[in-house]
């Protein structure tokens, strides 16, 4: 390759002091209420199984990059983010191992070999979960709260029992690690608002799309749901990964489109996925296969969505 | 005799059907969840191709150029229905667990593909070293997918358990099966992987020889030349409009 006096890497060519280690660190900060949360809720399983999808992450994506002769980049904070959101992601009761695994798949298979940072084609920490959870269902799926076994909200709404609402703000409900108190990623997520990190398009879309959906098709799913019915959409809205993946994951730069329709697009689409797959699909939670599916139709959706040049088009 | 060897060889290594040429996707994805499935999938179509290969070069000067595809496939079909009735008879658990596939040989594209490249050009012995050559890299290629699967899927090979099995029920550690590998996207995972390992030991001998490798690893220059993306890294071109101004030409 040879030097070049322009700098010909990929738009946006504006520059400013935000670097993408500034950015990953604020979400690493934005996660903190909720693993916080998750640690006080599940106990020391769940502080163990943070800090060893977090180190494995960091550590495997260094091994490799000094493997392969690139530069290293874990001082980016992006691996951190990934092995973080991996753990928010796995039931504080499944193997150490398992989330060590799930690291290496996310930092290798979906990250590394499509070319690091920035190069992804699918958010890492969900290609992952969802890698896992195809491997090892029972573990993955088993939630234990309090020493008992017992189904999430969610699939407490699906088979059509009342949830305490209550409790699912709180976030003293089983689940995984990271998604049971929306209070706690809600704090992240304004921290985020508020830096500028992220914007309300992405996530705005997609949970006003999942309310919309889970309104007016709750009632397909179950005949005793009126239309609208206010307690169910806010159980469907508190309930599983929805706000943790609305928030954290769907807004992944590398994975969501850039241009604004598309990002509305793609929340709809993201919005409306979830809705499908919790309602009418086999298991009570779909948000991580909705969001990586959305993922992989990006680059589709940039296309559909891109804006004209200035000055073109004029015919 | 030393062009015999080289059409064998050909098929095996250098223009291996799963690895190189990309050819028959489809049983090679669906059906390695083991390696005795593997086995019985390369074998199968080893056989059709090799019959096929000596067919259709016996009738290459009879068969009329406009019609040669639909003379290929009676041909092909016909030795395929005759492998599935003796599959069904003497290999009953084979049969079952490769179940529409076999029929779907008659489509595979490897078969079709050496009938047309090479047996309707070539003369019957080339064309059933050819058929030999290309049917046990195909072998090779899904025994070698459908072992990687089964052991990291399930423990096994060839169907002997070689790690015990944890079972959480009744308290016994062990292997636990990474299940996502006898599914489909273990296909795409195990696959890529030993294309990647095939292509990093043919460029390593080739370097050893002395020749020149293409710089695949690097863009070179730049996405310009590249088009590896189907252009969608240039979402936001920068000055020119080029693909327009073709469109309007």
């Amino acid at each position: 390759m040879s030097e070049s006096k322009f700098n010909m890497s990929a738009s946006p060519h504006f520059r400013d002091k935000i670097t993408s280690s500034n950015i990953m660190l604020m979400v690493t900060i934005a996660l903190l209420p909720a693993s916080a949360f998750g640690v006080y809720n599940f106990g020391i399983q769940a502080l163990l199984m943070l800090i060893v999808t977090t180190v494995t992450a960091v550590v495997v994506e260094a091994i490799y990059e000094k493997a392969m002769k690139k530069p290293v980049t874990v001082k980016d904070f992006s691996a951190v983010v990934t092995g973080l959101l991996l753990g928010l992601n796995m039931p504080p009761t499944a193997p150490l191992w398992m989330g060590a695994l799930g690291s290496i798949f996310a930092i290798i298979i979906v990250k590394q070999l499509f070319g690091g940072l920035g190069q992804n084609f699918m958010n890492p920490a969900l290609g992952a979960r969802c890698f896992l959870v195809i491997s090892f269902t029972g573990p993955m799926t088993r939630f234990v709260y309090d020493g008992v076994t017992g189904p999430t909200p969610l699939g407490q709404l699906k088979a059509g029992e009342v949830v305490d609402t209550m409790e699912m703000l709180k976030g003293t409900i089983p689940g995984t690690i990271g998604e049971t108190s929306v209070i706690a990623i809600i704090i992240g997520a304004v921290f985020l608002i508020l830096m500028g990190v992220i914007d309300l398009r992405i996530p705005g879309t997609y949970i006003v799309t999942v309310a919309v959906f889970v309104g007016i098709f709750g009632h397909f799913a179950n005949p005793d749901i009126a239309f609208f019915d206010p307690t169910y959409i806010t159980a469907h809205l508190c309930g599983g990964g929805l706000m943790l993946g609305a928030w954290f994951m769907a807004t992944d730069y590398v994975t969501s489109p850039i241009t604004k329709k598309g990002q509305y697009l793609y929340g709809i689409l993201m919005g409306v996925l979830t809705g499908l797959f919790r309602l009418f699909g086999g298991s009570a939670e779909g948000v991580s296969y909705a969001i990586i599916i959305s993922n992989l139709v990006v680059p589709l959706i940039e296309r559909v969505t891109l804006p004209k040049p200035f000055g073109k088009g004029g015919e | 005799m030393k062009k015999g060897t080289e059409v064998l060889f050909n098929g095996l290594i250098k223009e291996n059907p799963t690895f190189v040429l990309m050819l028959g996707m489809c049983p090679t994805l669906a059906v390695t969840t083991s390696a005795t499935n593997g086995i019985g999938m390369g074998l199968s179509t080893t056989i059709v191709l090799i019959l096929s290969n000596v067919l259709i070069s016996m009738l290459r000067k009879i068969i009329p150029d406009s019609l040669r595809i639909p003379a290929f496939i009676v041909i092909v079909a016909s030795f395929v229905t005759i492998v599935e009735f003796l599959m069904e008879g003497f290999t009953p658990s084979l049969y079952e667990s490769l179940g529409i596939y076999i029929p779907l040989i008659v489509v595979n594209c490897i078969i079709l593909g050496r009938a047309e490249s090479f047996a309707s050009k070539n003369g019957v012995f080339l064309s059933a070293l050819d058929g030999v050559g290309m049917g046990l890299g195909f072998t090779l290629g899904l025994t070698a997918i459908g072992l990687v699967r089964e052991i990291i899927g399930s423990g096994q090979v060839f169907g002997v358990q070689l790690i015990p099995v944890a079972d959480e029920l009744a308290g016994k550690s062990g292997y636990v099966p990474v299940t996502i590998f006898i599914l489909a996207p273990g296909a795409f995972l195990v696959l890529a992987f030993l294309v990647a390992l095939q292509n990093k030991i043919k460029i390593n001998a080739a370097k050893k020889k002395g020749e020149e490798v293409p710089d695949t690893a690097n863009c070179g220059d730049g996405c310009s030349t590249c088009g590896g993306c189907g252009g969608t890294a240039q979402i936001f071109p920068v000055g020119e409009d080029v693909s327009k101004d073709k469109k309007e030409e």
